[in-house]
């Protein structure tokens, strides 16, 4: 049974993506089920089916981790092989959860999942504490922009529910975090997922604790911050014509806003071309509207009849966004094919605008596990991170990844396979 | 602690309708000749919903495809008609019933015999004579196991086939559609959606449904732990239980032979909305199709179901 508010209650609930991430066997799928179980979100006969699993293993309890289990070939080996989505609610917030696997292999599907998520939820046992995989979580959390941590230090069952251990983990991990540059709050619980202690309900065997359960604070993280509403960026997406009797004449671009807000009589410019205009209307389906911000999709029109077509920038004329052909970027390697190569030559997506790009120079390559630079390199291989210079076919229209995340990012595609090779975050 | 808010908050349902409307488009902008699978269920109206919206005031940009069963319930059928000319889209339909007279499929024998396998020959074939390259399905993640990796831009082989593990990563607001000549893409729109959502979003948006979803009278029999709508192509078995003019309404809508109802007296969306909440069952728990085995979906997948 779900508790969501059946009246007009829904319209007031709003949206978190988050992220998980632990190594094996740190209970992450049994914090996700036990999430969705306790907080009423799961079927009778996805139970059903979970319990007759259960059995069938041989399993004590019911394993509430077979409720996050995907595919045949997962179930098979008992591990998770890939980014994995998850929905639940509560009266207060939707929930997506990207699930992503902690083994050192999986670097980049962590940067997938972490690439849009608000939160992440970083998992430790409490027995063995903080290890390298935590900071590497912690790093990759950092390096995509998550503004908020969980650290969720499960087992405490195992420790005697101890405030001294988990004291000590707690400030083990602040001492790594205190060396990262995003993420702007950090929130330790300790929890049982395995029993649900803190998880959904507070726990009675940690009085000791005096914050929150992990769902109350999933619930009411303020992440009202995390988009730009400061910056107008408006990629050019699709140019609407209806040539139609009606709207003969009508020519609107449609988009979605990736930073500020946008209202009619706005005065804009458009990117590379350089023209100035104002904002005519904002339409819609519904009637014009009074202003577009982000993340919502939206089509302007325009006083003045210029040509902009896909993957062109509209902005504010005192606050563009950086224009060039040349930019820094952080990156994370994706294929297990091919390396990436200086002088590599790839296709560039970034917003709604496709380049090709070549690899100037190999700056340096991240030790994820000690953060130190290997200076001496030159390519990079499958879950390898490090920062990069690109020159590209045509501008760019860019601001920092810091700055803002959908302006910041790119992709890199391989041009013969069409895999997509890389995740860049420009600098 | 109250969550504050600025001017500038939205509610979950602006944020799914604006992503939504974004794929849509990129679709559009990636494709050469891209195609929206219409059923006439409630997933692919708030889909083609989703698209009005997304081109207005132009048509949106591609027809409406429906993979015919001929299985269909006559309301589904009349729905699907009148939205299209409705919204003046092109209506392609594929016919399965072509399928077996090309003798490209072997129909299912006997009482309890269903079309609903045979389709995905039927799908494969129309996007392959009208060259589709990207199909828009509105297939969420929530639905089933198999679905909760699926990508916005599924890539699929010459075959049609899907490789879980040859999936491409997808970041940001970044999706990938090259394609070498002869893939294609299916692409999803409502991936994060929830079935609460879908509704919730129907009633924000007045959006009108087949009265299928409704409350109404049926003759039904239970089969396999569904009960499905008597009709000619479901015909109950000596042995079978049969209720007369029973209360129900379907939470999906697909081929009558594999839809099972749910006895309920939900007659607006509200009382759906709050049927939906209380629900103990999947919406695919109604559903004889994903029943056949565990994994059974994963496998229609890989041939290049939906």
């Amino acid at each position: 049974m779900h508790e969501v508010p059946h009246d007009e209650g829904y319209l007031e609930m709003d949206l978190l993506r988050f992220t998980t991430a632990g190594s094996v066997d740190d209970g992450k799928s049994t914090l996700i089920g036990r999430l969705l179980y306790d907080s009423k979100n799961t079927f009778e006969d996805q139970m059903d089916a979970v319990e007759a699993t259960s059995k069938k293993r041989g399993d004590e309890n019911v394993n509430l981790a077979l409720l996050t289990d995907g595919l045949r070939a997962e179930r098979e080996q008992g591990i998770t092989i890939d980014v994995a989505y998850r929905y639940f609610a509560t009266p207060k917030r939707k929930f997506i959860i990207a699930d992503t696997p902690g083994h050192i292999q999986y670097t980049r599907n962590m940067v997938t999942g972490a690439s849009t998520a608000n939160l992440a939820i970083i998992l430790v046992d409490a027995r063995t504490g903080v290890i390298e995989q935590t900071c590497r979580h912690a790093f990759i959390a950092d390096l995509l922009r998550i503004r908020h941590v969980i650290l969720a230090v499960n087992k405490m069952d195992l420790v005697d529910y101890s405030e001294e251990r988990f004291n000590e983990i707690t400030e083990d991990f602040k001492k790594f975090a205190s060396r990262l540059n995003n993420i702007v709050d950090m929130t330790a619980i300790p929890i049982s997922a395995l029993h649900g202690d803190n998880v959904v309900d507070k726990s009675e065997k940690m009085p000791w604790y005096q914050g929150p359960a992990m769902l109350y604070q999933l619930e009411t993280v303020y992440i009202g911050s995390d988009q730009n509403h400061v910056d107008a960026r408006f990629p050019v997406q699709w140019v609407i014509r209806p040539h139609s009797d009606r709207h003969h004449d009508f020519r609107g671009y449609a988009g979605r806003v990736a930073g500020g807000v946008f209202k009619p009589g706005d005065e804009v410019v458009v990117q590379p071309s350089g023209f100035t205009t104002r904002i005519k209307a904002i339409e819609s389906l519904d009637g014009p509207q009074k202003e577009a911000f982000a993340p919502l999709s939206c089509t302007m029109t325009l006083e003045d009849e210029i040509d902009i077509s896909r993957g062109d920038m509209i902005a504010k004329p005192n606050n563009p966004p950086h224009k060039g052909q040349e930019v820094e970027a952080m990156v994370c390697w994706f294929s297990d094919n091919v390396q990436l190569q200086p002088r590599g030559k790839y296709y560039l997506r970034h917003t709604t605008k496709e380049v090709k790009a070549i690899v100037q120079e190999v700056k340096y390559k991240v030790d994820i596990n000690t953060l130190h630079k290997i200076e001496d390199t030159s390519t990079f291989g499958l879950n390898e991170i490090g920062r990069i210079s690109i020159r590209t076919s045509a501008p760019l229209l860019y601001d920092s990844y810091r700055k803002n995340r959908q302006t910041g990012s790119f992709i890199l595609i391989d041009s013969q396979t069409n895999e997509t090779v890389a995740a860049g975050m420009i600098i | 602690m109250e969550t504050e808010r600025t001017s500038y908050w939205v509610n979950h349902l602006a944020q799914l309708e604006s992503e939504a409307i974004f794929i849509l488009r990129e679709t559009a902008a990636q494709f050469e000749k891209p195609a929206l699978l219409f059923s006439g269920g409630k997933d692919s109206i708030v889909m083609a919903h989703l698209a009005r919206k997304a081109f207005y005031p132009a048509r949106i940009p591609f027809p409406l495809v429906h993979v015919d069963t001929g299985h269909n319930f006559d309301e589904t059928i009349q729905y699907r008609d009148e939205y299209a000319k409705e919204i003046g889209a092109e209506l392609v339909i594929g016919l399965v019933q072509d399928s077996i007279d090309r003798g490209e499929v072997q129909e299912e024998k006997g009482p309890f015999a269903s079309r609903n396998a045979l389709q995905t020959v039927t799908l494969l074939d129309t996007i392959e004579r009208n060259q589709y390259d990207a199909c828009l399905g509105g297939g969420r993640r929530d639905e089933e196991k198999a679905r909760a990796k699926e990508r916005f831009f599924s890539h699929r082989d010459d075959f049609g086939q899907w490789d879980p593990k040859n999936q491409r990563p997808e970041l940001w607001n970044i999706f990938n559609g090259r394609k070498h000549h002869g893939e294609h893409f299916r692409v999803f729109p409502l991936s994060n959606w929830t079935e609460m959502d879908v509704w919730q979003y129907i009633k924000a948006e007045n959006i009108p449904l087949p009265n299928l979803y409704f409350t109404h009278q049926r003759d039904v029999v239970h089969r396999n732990g569904s009960m499905l709508a008597i009709s000619e192509v479901v015909i109950p078995q000596t042995g079978e239980e049969v209720e007369r003019n029973a209360t129900v309404r379907f939470r999906t809508i697909g081929d009558m032979t594999c839809t099972g109802a749910v006895y309920s007296d939900a007659s607006d969306m509200e009382a759906i909305i709050q049927e939906v909440a209380t629900a103990r069952q999947t919406e695919r728990g109604t559903r004889a199709d994903d029943r056949r085995s565990e994994t059974a979906m994963e496998d229609r997948k890989k041939e290049g179901y939906f």
